[in-house]
């Protein structure tokens, strides 16, 4: 049985595991202590939770749990790993290197410090979406301090090559971070395989609550540091301080936990229902797929149907919770700047839709999802003066456009 | 955002969807917006030239549901009007009527803007001067 609608953008954020949600319930009310509370009986409860929670988020990517610095979500792990590195290691240096497909996250952090004085190189990508390595090895220079570049993009799905990248990052003597928020849970993650360290993600892209999320800051070969952002208490190893929010720890624990027993089968589910889903799709005349298809994580498809605007194409699929690169908005009418970044023309960029497969998605859903998709192009082409054109054989770049 | 009724309705059940001979003195053809912008708007008039009132319309739209929503009602209500009484069409009453919100105002404007632009691509070639 259908239920609508149907949710296919796990990317932007993923429902609640039921087992999760029944981990944290107890700490809501009964078990409710501060767990910097050292006196009683309370605050060692609670204390306990976080303990265990940290060990589960430590063991999904190979790290120890000194190493976990929970934060409110990979948002505040990015800014706090930029920033902070950016003030500690002031004296080595002010440059740090990152991707201009990079999450906002990242790139307005970076955009901060250069306000402070530091100094940033944005790379371009190639078409596919992964960064080029003798890119990243030629913007390196003596200031460097750190390179920043996410695991799996949230767009496209592409996954950089993550060992090459901390290779250069470590025989240059610099810090290499990365935002894995959508690919912890997802994709095997290994700090201590791929040296990473400094890495990001959050509890709510992996079926776990959301405002929390943790920043992996490495304690060994080397020792990193970074500024603490918030001025308190001096929770978290001085690193951030605030009260620790013990419901979202464990839930984000628990989630972790479940991830990293089911996470393979999962990885081959998903990618079966991906690939159907592409397959079925690309019969549609003119729609490509953005992005690496060989290197990319196993539960995102972005598709651009050519002359086609994706915001409309939403309208005609209503049942269907997915996203569009397109953001026809008085605020923006400019399309993904990640699509955009992998020199996608304007208009492909308006035509995409990204599709998420998540934990809870089903064939049936995925049949519905391509047959509506199918009938809603086809409708809104037989509406669109773009394609009447473009099947006219008119080159639609040779045209002068209006623009307002 | 949630859309109103009103556009839910032309999106579902557009009027006059289609193409108009471009070519024929007594059609006029506005093609605004760009694929850039993630908007185009094509709209057509039929013009009977003795009485000079718009005997057909038609579109198409390449865009999100309120610029077709917009250029849909657009077509329904320049069928019967003079070319005059076209020109006074204003993008607020568009708004007004399809209860767009701020963001989507500039779908109306476009919509404006097509209808002036098929009346002007009438009028010259009927060989008149174009109304700015």
């Amino acid at each position: 049985m259908l239920s609508f609608p149907i949710y296919l953008d796990n990317n932007a954020t993923t429902p609640m595991d039921p087992r999760v949600l029944e981990a944290m319930l107890p700490y809501f009310n009964s078990k409710f202590g501060n767990a910097a509370s050292r006196n009683h009986s309370f605050g060692w409860t609670a204390e306990e939770a976080v303990d265990y929670a940290r060990e589960q988020v430590a063991k999904l990517i190979n790290a120890s749990p000194k190493e976990i610095i929970f934060t409110s979500g990979a948002t505040e792990s990015d800014n706090l790993a930029i920033k902070g590195v950016f003030e500690m290691y002031a004296r080595k240096g002010n440059h740090i290197i990152t991707v201009n497909t990079e999450h906002k996250a990242v790139l307005d952090s970076c955009k901060h410090v250069e306000k402070m004085g530091g100094e940033v190189t944005y790379l371009s990508p190639n078409e596919d979406g992964l960064v080029n390595l003798a890119d990243i090895e030629a913007a390196i220079t003596p200031k460097t301090i750190l390179i920043s570049i996410m695991y799996g993009n949230n767009e496209i799905g592409v996954l950089q090559p993550i060992e090459e990248i901390s290779a250069i990052a470590r025989k240059h003597d610099i810090l290499f971070h990365t935002d894995a928020t959508q690919a912890v849970g997802k994709v095997p993650v290994d700090v201590m395989a791929q040296n990473i360290d400094l890495m990001s993600f959050t509890a709510h892209k992996m079926y776990g609550p959301k405002g929390v999320g943790a920043l992996y800051v490495r304690r060994k070969n080397p020792r990193v540091k970074v500024t603490s952002q918030l001025d308190g208490g001096g929770h978290e190893r001085g690193m951030r301080s605030g009260t620790l929010n013990v419901p979202g720890i464990v839930g984000l624990g628990k989630a972790c936990e479940i991830c990293q027993n089911e996470m393979a089968d999962e990885a081959v589910r998903l990618s079966k229902m991906r690939d159907r889903l592409e397959k079925e799709l690309l019969t549609i005349e003119e729609a490509y797929v953005n992005g690496n298809v060989e290197h990319r994580l196993p539960h995102v498809a972005n598709i651009s149907f050519k002359h086609v605007e994706g915001e409309g194409l939403m309208m005609g699929i209503k049942d269907l919770a997915v996203s569009s690169g397109s953001a026809c908005t008085s605020a923006s009418l400019e399309p993904s700047y990640v699509l955009k970044n992998l020199g996608l023309d304007d208009d492909l960029a308006h035509s995409s839709l990204r599709f998420g497969f998540g934990r809870f998605s089903t064939d049936e859903e995925v049949d519905y999802a391509i047959d509506h998709v199918k009938t809603a192009v086809h409708k809104l082409r037989d509406m669109s003066p773009l394609w009447e054109m473009y099947k006219e054989g008119i080159d639609l770049k040779s045209v002068v456009w209006q623009e307002h | 955002m949630a859309y109103s009724e009103k556009v839910i309705d032309h999106y579902s059940n557009p009027r006059n969807i289609g193409t108009l001979n471009k070519d024929e003195k007594n059609v006029g053809t506005g093609l605004v917006g760009a694929p850039e912008c993630g908007d185009v708007m094509r709209l057509q008039i039929q013009v009977n030239e003795e009485s000079g009132i718009i005997e057909d319309a038609k579109f198409k739209t390449f865009g999100c549901g309120s610029a077709i929503a917009s250029s849909s009602l657009a077509t329904e209500w320049l069928k019967g009007k003079t070319v005059q009484e076209a020109m006074e069409i204003d993008n607020m009453a568009i708004v007004e009527e399809l209860a767009l919100p701020p963001v989507k105002i500039h779908c109306s404007v476009l919509a404006e803007d097509a209808i002036k632009t098929a009346i002007n691509d009438y009028r010259e070639k009927q060989g008149l001067e174009a109304i700015v």
